[in-house]
Formats: structure tokens, C-alpha cells, sequence
């Protein structure tokens, strides 16, 4: 399995790249803390640790850590508008709960 | 679901505590919000697809206040309350403006500024100023879905301490804090990216609607310093149409006008002249009051014929600034266009033939200082990695608060540079708690008794609600002087404590050393006495929340082992807790996940009943933790 974008995630996030002018690509991660227990995080990768886990989605390489992959196998990432607001989106098939708020869920 | 962004390597924030952060560009004829999302500055549009919000606000009798396109669209039927261009005004006294006799408000004096006087009463400048601000600061918490913890306001270099004064305490009225106010011509230059570029001198020449700004820049190691301000405050596009309608008045005979024909007239002469940005030659078609059809066709050679006048008036206030700064064209290593006025071609021909090179003008014009203003915004408040931009000053100690168990949460930590704003949320500990203390503290170490204190104040006014649910906002803000305050507010009912501090205030540079190194020795105790601190805070909230819970519905939705099996848990912790060893880390961590373990079927449970009745899930989280 993996984590992968969509092909409008990955549009954007070339996107993104191309304006900050470098990168590797996209780090997706898992942190604890939130309301109920995880939070995901989303970074640009400058440089790539040797234990990451690299896959290739749409053109884009996305980077994940040992850790978090237990928890994001399988994910799908989104690119969404809501109203004004605009951003990626996680499709998680490990999350049993959302938080209200979206940025964090419980495994 | 929030929607999410990308962060810079190692910068993304914890959950709830993103640190949003926009630029505002506040202009005389028109305004505008902008941010760094995924590492690209943008102009945040309204609903409509609008970047620009014009700087009109109509005060109506019925305290309703419209601001922006549609008190713009009113401005000529209702001119007294129809306040434009209330930038002019801001920090000034009667005396201080010019026009007074072709202005259509009623002035009254004032100390210090002058207010005006509406059907909603007498308003000053810095009230009037605050409601475009807020509809600015509305956008972006909608656009962004979230509050914003600082803004950077743009200001004319020019503007003097009472201006800018003014302008901060706009922004505190509609609710912003004001990380700094940013020069427009630095503003510009940064949206270029001048900033990462050598050192030098860079021009930026800002022709609006109404007004031309000139000002010449000094790059030095990444900070810019204005060296002379120049301009006319009655030239600006404006003008540009007004060539087009005298030129229409002399070639179709017009004698007289009424006002509403003059105005068409000048729309018509206004779409007319952008249109020729972008074409050669271009109809003008319009019907007055009394049916005569005016009809013409306008090329850019006359265009340009009519009003090179105009162009070479501005070249007057540039070469003075120049002179002033004791410069030569020469010197000049770049040239910033800046003010939608400055998409005319033969203007940019007549700039790049001036300085001897080609402007800078791949930004949008009327969109380039708020995209400056918000990537400094981004920088101040520390959502970049590379934080060298306009270095100014640091932190010397980190400042924070205390919380449950004596503990001290850094908010501000030592080495930020100033000004600085960080936010975080706190919340009640208790159910239908109503007030909270705060206690503010400077230092390095973890134990509240080993820093520093620097104030005490309290929050009084908290809406009773279950333990968890109020959200309390502290704010810690440091500005450019090194002042401190700090305010807390509930977020539902906005009610709101401020203090302000100076805390480098008492602290010699040893007593600073001191601390510091004090911090440093004791971390391997500090971090062990914070852990069981957090530990008991842990079990004294888990223990209230699952109380809480099964008073509230443990009946309903466990059976009689279950609910026995769960108070046997409380019991073994609150023994742990109060009468047991405390001190021992392990063995509270051992009961608190043993009481967990228990309670997780009951949360689902709870959860699912809690969905089924359409309520939010916030009780139940503490439980789960
Ligand atoms: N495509 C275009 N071609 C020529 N002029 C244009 C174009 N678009 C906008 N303008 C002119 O730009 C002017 C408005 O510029 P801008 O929005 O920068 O003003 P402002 O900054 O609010 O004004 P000020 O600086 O005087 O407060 C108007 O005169 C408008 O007609
Ligand atoms: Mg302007």
C-alpha cells in the first residue's frame, strides 16, 4: 500500500513547488497532540532522512516516516474548496474518529 | 474536515495552534487582504471573486454599516455619511487638511484628530478606518477557518508617529493584532524579492486613482531603510481620465453638464483609458440624460499625445527625491511599479526611458504591497525556516505562562525576534468555571517557582460551561520597543483581560546570563518534575471527566458490571492520586491508562449517542485522550 494525491493534489502541489523555487518533494506525517490524539502534517522536503518511505504519485514524490506510515497507509490526499477556503484533504482509511475540526483523528 | 496547507520543513504547527498571519495593504481608494499559503503570497478574494475592497464606509441611521463596493455605489446619493478616503484623515487635525471647503463631510475639531459627524453620531477617523479592517479581517478568518494571531498594515512612508499611531489603534479596534506597520514602497519591494537580492538602491514609483508616492530604498543586509519620500498628493489615474473627458468635451461640443452626466462621462473616460492598456483603439459610447449619443474613437497615439503632461509631471517628484538622497539614475538598481495607474504602456516606456532600464513589473500593480506585507507577516510570525528577515531584536528570556501544577508554558520562547505575537488556547479545568488566572512568567526553566514573575491578572465573565469546552485565547505580543502585553479572551461570548509589561525591565544582562545557564543545568530535573506534573494535571482532568460522563449518561448506556468495572478504576486512581505515592510517575501513569482502557467502549458509546442527537463530540474527547 501507500499514500497517494490525486491528480488535482498533485497539480497543486507541483504548483506550490514551482513557486517556492525548490523541494523534493511532499512530506505527510502523523503527530500526537490534538483533540483526540493525532494530527496530521504536511511539509515540503528539502532533504530526505534514509529511513523514509518514498512514493511516487502523480509526478509528485511523497515522503513518509516509518511511524506515521503505520498510521496513513492507504491514505488518499485531496485538493478541495469549501467556501473561500481551499487545501488538501485526507482521505484515511485507518481513522476511526474525526476531530471536529479535521486536523486530527483517532485511530 | 479542515482543509490543510503545506508548512516549510519542520514548521508545522500543533493542531489548533496554526499561526495565520496576512498583510493588509489599507490604501486611500481601495484595500486589500493577502497571505502565504503553501509558501506563494496571494491576494484573498471576496465571495464575488473581488480582490479589491474600495475604502468607502456608509453610515446609515439604522446602525447599519456598509462598507466596501456597495457604500461605494451610494457615495454620490449620500455623501455626508459616505465616508472615502478616510486614510487622508487618519492622525490629522483640522488644520492639517487641505481641501476642507470641497469636502463634503461635516468636520468637528477634536485633539489630536479630527472627527466627523454622521447620522450614527460623531466618528473618528481611527473608528471609520476599523470597519474596512474588519471586513478585511472577516475575509481571511473565512478564507483561512480560523482566527488570525497578526497582521502586517501597510502605511505610506511618509506618515508620521501620529499616523501610524492611529492606524495600530484602527487595527486594535477591529480586533487585529499588529505584528508591525510596513512602509508600502518596502512592502513592494519585498513582494520582489529585493530582500534575497544584494544590496543597493531601489526605486519605487506608486501612481494610484489619486495620488503619486515616490521613494527611494537602501537595501542593507536584508533590512530596507526609505532614504527620501517624494509625490503629489493630486495626481493619479484620476487625471488620466479627466484628459480623456476634456478631450471629448472639446472634440464633441459639450457646453454644459449636469453632475450625473459629468459622472458618466468620467466612468466612460475611465474604461476607456484601461482598455487602451491592452488595445490599440477603442470606442467611447455613451447616452446622456437628455438622449444625445456620445460617440468618439480614441487610439492610444492621442491618448498617449494628451496626456504626456501628466507623465512628465511625475518625473519632477523623482528627480527631487533623487536629489535629496543625494543619488544619481545611475545608482538605481532597480525600479518597483506600483498603483494600477502604472499599467499604462507609455507610462512604462517613460519610466524605463528615465531610469535607463526596464521597470520591475511582472506583479500586479494594485495587487504587489499587500503581497509584500503578507510574506513579512509570514515571516514575523514564525511560520518560515529561515528566519533572517528584518532581523531586529530578540527575546532575551522566553516568556510564558503558568499552568495547572506550576508549571510554566513557554509561549514566547527566548531568541524570537521582535515584534513578535504568539497565540495559544487554554481552557476551563473545571465544569462552570467562570474565571481563570493567568500568571506570566520569563525564564528557561519548567517549574513556575524557578522563573520569573511578571504580572498576575485575571479573566473574569466565562460563560459556565462543561470543563473543556471554554476556548480561551492568550496572546502574548511583543512589539518593536520590547513591550509585552498579553490578552486573554473567550472565544464565544469575547470577553477579554489585557496587561501590558515591559520585561526586560529590573533584569541586568547577568541576572539574564544567570537564568539562562541556570535553565540549562537543571533540564534533566525540570523535564522529570514537569512529566509528573502533566501526569497528575492528566489524572485530575480525566478523572472529573469521567465522572462528569457517567453522572450524565452512565446509566443509560452501560450495564451494571460495566458501570462497576469503570467506578473501580476512578476509585484506584483517585487513591494514586491524593492518597497513594503522587510522586510516583509510574504508577499514576499505570492507574490514568488502566482508567482509560475502561472508559474507551464507554466514550464510543457515548460518542455514537452523542452523534445521534446532533451535538458536537467535545464532552467525550477529554475521556478518550
Ligand atoms: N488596466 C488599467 N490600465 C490603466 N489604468 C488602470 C488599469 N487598471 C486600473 N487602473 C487605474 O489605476 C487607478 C487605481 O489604482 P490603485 O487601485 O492602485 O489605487 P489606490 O492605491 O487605491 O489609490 P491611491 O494610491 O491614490 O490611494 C485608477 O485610476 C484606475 O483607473
Ligand atoms: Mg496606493
Amino acid at each position: 500500500m501507500a499514500v497517494t494525491l490525486t491528480p488535482t493534489a498533485a497539480t497543486r502541489v507541483q504548483k506550490f513547488l514551482a513557486g517556492r523555487g525548490k523541494g523534493l518533494g511532499l512530506r505527510v506525517g502523523v503527530k500526537t497532540s490534538g483533540c483526540s490524539g493525532m494530527a496530521y502534517t504536511l511539509e515540503f522536503v528539502d532533504e530526505a532522512s534514509p529511513e523514509d518511505q518514498i512514493f511516487e504519485s502523480n509526478g509528485v514524490k511523497i515522503l513518509v516516516d516509518p511511524t506515521s506510515l503505520v498510521y496513513l497507509d492507504g491514505t488518499e490526499l485531496d485538493y478541495a474548496k469549501e467556501g473561500l477556503n481551499e487545501g488538501f484533504k485526507f482521505s484515511n482509511p485507518n481513522a476511526k474518529a474525526n476531530c471536529g475540526c479535521g486536523e486530527s483523528f483517532s485511530v | 474536515m479542515a482543509l490543510l496547507q503545506i508548512a516549510e520543513p519542520g514548521q508545522s504547527a500543533a493542531p489548533h495552534q496554526h499561526r495565520l498571519a496576512v498583510g493588509i495593504d489599507l490604501g486611500t481608494t481601495n484595500s486589500l487582504v493577502a497571505t502565504v499559503r503553501s509558501g506563494i503570497s496571494e491576494v484573498l478574494p471576496d465571495k464575488d471573486g473581488r480582490a479589491l475592497l474600495p475604502s468607502v464606509v456608509r453610515y446609515t441611521n439604522s446602525e447599519n454599516i456598509e462598507v466596501g463596493w456597495e457604500a461605494k455605489a451610494l457615495a454620490a446619493s449620500d455623501p455626508r455619511n459616505t465616508i472615502v478616503s478616510v486614510k487622508r484623515f487618519m492622525g490629522r487635525g483640522l488644520a492639517d487638511i487641505g481641501d476642507l471647503e470641497n469636502l463634503p463631510y461635516e468636520f468637528i475639531e477634536a485633539p489630536g484628530m479630527v472627527k466627523l459627524k454622521t447620522v450614527a453620531g460623531e466618528l473618528s477617523p481611527v473608528e471609520v478606518s476599523a470597519e474596512i479592517l474588519k471586513v478585511l479581517r472577516q475575509r481571511a478568518e473565512e478564507t483561512l477557518n480560523g482566527e488570525l494571531s497578526g497582521v502586517v498594515i501597510t502605511v505610506p512612508a511618509y506618515f508620521d508617529d501620529a499616523q501610524r499611531q492611529a492606524t495600530k489603534d484602527a487595527a486594535r479596534l477591529a480586533g487585529l493584532t499588529v505584528l508591525r506597520l510596513l512602509n508600502e514602497p518596502t512592502a513592494a519591494a519585498i513582494a520582489y524579492g529585493l530582500d534575497n537580492a544584494s544590496e543597493g538602491i531601489y526605486c519605487v514609483y506608486d501612481l494610484g486613482g489619486g495620488t503619486f508616492d515616490f521613494s527611494i530604498l537602501r537595501l542593507t543586509r536584508g533590512v530596507f531603510e526609505v532614504l527620501a519620500t517624494s509625490g503629489d498628493s493630486a495626481l493619479g489615474g484620476d487625471d488620466f481620465d479627466f484628459a480623456i473627458y476634456s478631450w471629448l468635451w472639446n472634440t464633441h461640443n459639450i457646453s454644459s453638464l449636469s453632475p450625473e452626466d459629468t459622472r458618466t462621462l468620467l466612468t466612460e473616460s475611465r474604461l476607456a483609458k484601461e482598455r487602451l492598456t491592452d488595445i490599440a483603439v477603442t470606442d467611447i459610447h455613451c447616452t446622456l440624460t437628455d438622449g444625445t449619443q456620445i460617440q468618439a474613437i480614441l487610439g492610444r497615439d492621442t491618448f498617449f499625445e494628451i496626456t504626456k503632461p501628466l507623465l512628465t509631471k511625475t518625473f519632477s517628484p523623482v528627480r527631487r527625491a533623487l536629489r535629496d538622497a543625494d543619488l544619481q539614475i545611475t545608482d538605481v538598481q532597480g525600479v518597483v511599479l506600483v498603483g494600477g495607474a502604472t499599467r499604462m504602456p507609455h507610462l512604462r516606456t517613460a519610466v524605463a526611458e528615465y531610469f535607463k532600464q526596464e521597470p520591475l513589473i511582472n506583479l500586479d500593480p494594485d495587487k504587489v504591497v499587500a503581497l509584500g506585507a503578507a510574506i513579512q507577516a509570514n515571516a514575523l510570525a514564525g511560520n518560515r525556516s529561515d528566519n533572517d528577515l528584518l532581523l531586529l531584536d530578540v527575546i532575551p528570556l522566553s516568556l510564558g505562562i503558568e499552568t495547572m501544577g506550576g508549571l510554566s508554558e513557554k509561549i514566547i520562547t527566548r531568541n524570537a525576534t521582535i515584534p513578535t505575537a504568539m497565540a495559544q488556547d487554554f481552557t476551563t479545568f473545571k465544569d462552570g468555571q467562570t474565571a481563570m488566572s493567568f500568571h506570566i512568567v520569563q525564564g528557561e526553566r519548567e517549574l513556575i517557582a524557578e522563573c520569573r514573575s511578571l504580572a498576575r491578572f485575571e479573566l473574569h465573565g466565562i460563560p459556565p460551561m462543561v470543563a473543556g469546552a471554554a476556548r480561551i485565547r492568550v496572546t502574548f505580543q511583543v512589539d518593536a520597543d520590547g513591550l509585552l502585553s498579553v490578552t486573554a479572551r473567550e472565544q464565544t461570548s469575547g470577553v477579554e483581560a489585557h496587561i501590558i509589561i515591559k520585561p526586560s525591565y529590573g533584569l541586568t544582562d547577568s541576572e539574564i546570563a544567570n537564568m539562562l545557564t541556570a535553565g540549562i543545568n537543571n533540564a534533566e530535573h525540570d523535564k522529570r518534575m514537569r512529566a509528573l506534573r502533566e501526569a497528575q494535571v492528566e489524572a485530575r482532568r480525566l478523572l472529573d471527566a469521567t465522572e462528569t460522563a457517567m453522572s450524565e449518561n452512565g446509566h443509560e448506556l452501560l450495564s451494571k458490571p460495566e458501570w462497576d468495572a469503570i467506578w473501580n478504576k476512578i476509585y484506584d486512581l483517585a487513591e494514586t492520586l491524593m492518597m497513594g505515592d503522587s510522586n510516583s510517575l509510574e504508577g499514576l501513569r499505570k492507574a490514568t491508562d488502566e482508567l482509560n482502557a475502561a472508559t474507551t467502549e464507554f466514550a464510543a458509546r457515548r460518542m455514537d449517542a452523542t452523534i445521534q442527537r446532533a451535538l458536537s463530540g467535545r464532552q467525550i474527547e477529554s475521556i478518550q485522550v
